[in-house]
């Protein structure tokens, strides 16, 4: 297995008392495939994500990413947040060499890296402009840029297209295939919109709500990954299933409440 | 559940609307044309001087009591040419040089400790917040008694009176660096030193620069407190002793020298801040 979560527990001391935000979630992933996590607002899906970060502690259980747990975080596994993060004095060139050079990587290497995948995201000419010149898509793309610079073994998003319009998503999710295909790199994403899990992923993790637990682990084929499967009925199917899944466990979360 | 209620009556006959009209003067949060601003610029100084003029002319008043522009501006003269207000102004600039970039020098890494490490903010915060509440001038005995009525206690003034406001306003900006960006530079594997040294620094700069253009007028304004001590020669000195002589003529070039000196040195870090700090300006 190449990144493993294993009967990971996460709960917070609130002064209401103590919250479990995770119970038993337990992950298998292969090496190169696309996940996507899905979950209800709540659910715990950025929880989640940040202990596979290792950004913070599960209360129990472990992660493990190519069979070594993880302690704390690393340019082992590429991140791009949830929001921008991008550092705003800096031009998108130095922005994508920014964790290489955190790393000791020289300086002709590390440009020739960071302007590699610049390429591969589209943004070569923008490499000396500031963040605040980019629109919303092409932050995002310099995210995925100096995540992937540092040649990540796994690549961790967090909702990263859910502040997009819907067509700059659309050409965000080809571009995040062609990505997929072309690099082989294992990515786990995490959205709460059913369609883009369908789409990208090869199998999703329907996360239930309060506490979050994976409900269930759907497997996606898909004949192809163009625009055009959206009005393929398989593509109807799996998206209706999804829904009610989640539909269903949304009522039981607010049940409890 | 979701049963359709009507409203029992319509707030209809309630709502008044209110047309909006056009206006130059009154744009709210909103530029006005480059000329007009010009001009009210302009006006701002002028307006003030020229009633001021015409109080002194038209009315018939005393010099003693307020001396007219013209009568200022020989004095000023006067005082220029006797190089008693070139001595003055520089005696001032040092102290004030002196006492701020000593309380800069160490307030900004201080500052910049108390807002990146919780730790050194609880072992530090609650005296600061303290001291930060003693008026600086209520001091002056005190520096008097440990270090005399030289140089030092007047410098030891302007030191506490910007060290502590500094120290927590540079504490204040560190707070604004997004959480999320410390950690993406973690996962990008930056240490803690690195996380502090090239992102939080950098991120808070700008705010640093402005705290001290701040604190830079209060240290100004206490210079003229500080040469209350026993000074020979220095703007606030020059004011009390013409005071005391009744050259309100003098009183006035003095304050008027010090409100130009203060006014550059605002206007310097403004620009300083332009050419360091391009990427925080809202403007493209
Ligand atoms: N540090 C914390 N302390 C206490 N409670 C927390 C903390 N972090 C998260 N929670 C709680 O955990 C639950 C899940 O939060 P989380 O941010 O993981 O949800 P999410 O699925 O990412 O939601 P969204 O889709 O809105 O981003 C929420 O109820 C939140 O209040
Ligand atoms: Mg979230």
């Amino acid at each position: 297995m190449f990144l493993e979560v294993n009967s990971l527990n996460k709960q917070f001391e609130t002064a209401k008392g103590t919250l479990v935000v995770l119970k038993d979630i337990d992950m298998q992933i292969e090496q190169g495939e696309f996940i996507c996590a899905v979950g209800a607002s709540g659910s715990g899906k950025s929880t989640l994500l940040r202990q596979i970060a290792g950004l913070d502690r599960p209360t129990t259980g472990e992660v493990k990413v190519d069979g070594k747990t993880v302690h704390g975080p690393g340019p082992d596994r590429g991140m791009v947040f949830q929001h921008y993060t991008l550092y705003p004095w800096m031009s998108v060139q130095e922005n994508t060499e920014f964790g290489l050079k955190l790393q000791g990587v020289p300086k002709a290497v590390r440009r020739e890296q960071a302007s590699y995948f610049l390429n591969v995201v589209g943004l070569t000419q923008f490499a000396q402009s500031l963040p605040k010149a980019l629109s919303g898509g092409m932050k995002q793309r310099v995210a995925i840029a100096r995540a992937l610079a540092s040649e990540p073994k796994v690549l961790l998003m967090d909702e990263p297209f859910g502040a997009l319009d819907i067509h700059t998503k659309e050409s965000m999710h080809e571009f995040m295939l062609e990505l997929w295909q072309r690099t082989g790199i294992t990515i786990f994403m995490i959205t709460h919109d059913v369609e883009e899990a369908v789409f990208l992923s090869n199998r999703i993790f329907a996360l239930g709500a309060r506490p979050g637990t994976v409900r269930k682990v759907m497997q996606i084929n898909l004949p192809d990954r163009s625009q055009m499967v959206k009005r393929h009925s398989i593509f109807h199917d799996y998206r209706d299933e999804l829904m009610d899944l989640l539909r269903k466990h949304g009522q039981e979360a607010l049940a409890v409440v | 559940m979701s049963q359709s209620v009507n409203p029992p009556r319509s707030i209809q006959p309630y709502i008044k609307t209110q047309p909006m009209q056009p206006t130059v003067f009154w744009r709210l949060a909103e530029d006005i044309p480059k000329p007009l601003y010009t001009a009210l610029m302009i006006a701002s100084i002028v307006v003030p001087v020229l009633l001021w003029w015409l109080v002194t002319t038209v009315g018939n008043i005393d010099p003693k009591f307020l001396p007219s522009p013209g009568q200022v501006l020989e004095a000023f003269g006067r005082l220029w040419g006797t190089r008693e207000l070139l001595k003055d102004t520089v005696a001032s600039l040092w102290r004030v040089g002196m006492g701020f970039l000593l309380a800069a020098a160490l307030s900004i890494p201080v500052g910049v400790l108390m807002g990146s490490f919780a730790s050194i903010r609880a072992l530090l915060e609650p005296l600061f917040a303290l001291i930060r509440y003693m008026p600086a001038p209520a001091f002056i005995p005190l520096l008097i008694l440990y270090l005399g009525i030289g140089e030092e206690p007047k410098i030891t003034l302007i030191f506490i009176g910007v060290f502590f406001f500094n120290s927590l306003m540079v504490m204040d900006t560190v707070k604004f660096v997004p959480k999320e960006l410390i950690e993406a530079t973690y996962m990008l594997g930056g240490n803690r030193l690195e996380t502090l040294t090239q992102v939080i620094l950098p991120h808070v700069l700008p705010g640093i620069i402005d705290a001290c253009r701040i604190n830079l007028a209060a240290a100004w304004q206490l210079v003229i407190v500080s040469e209350l001590i026993a000074a020979n020669e220095g703007l606030g000195r020059r004011i009390s002793v013409a005071g005391r002589f009744l050259r309100t003529d003098e009183i006035f070039v003095g304050l008027i020298v010090i409100g130009v000196i203060g006014l550059l040195f605002d206007l310097l870090f403004q620009y300083l801040l332009r050419v360091t700090c391009n990427w925080a300006n809202q403007k493209r």
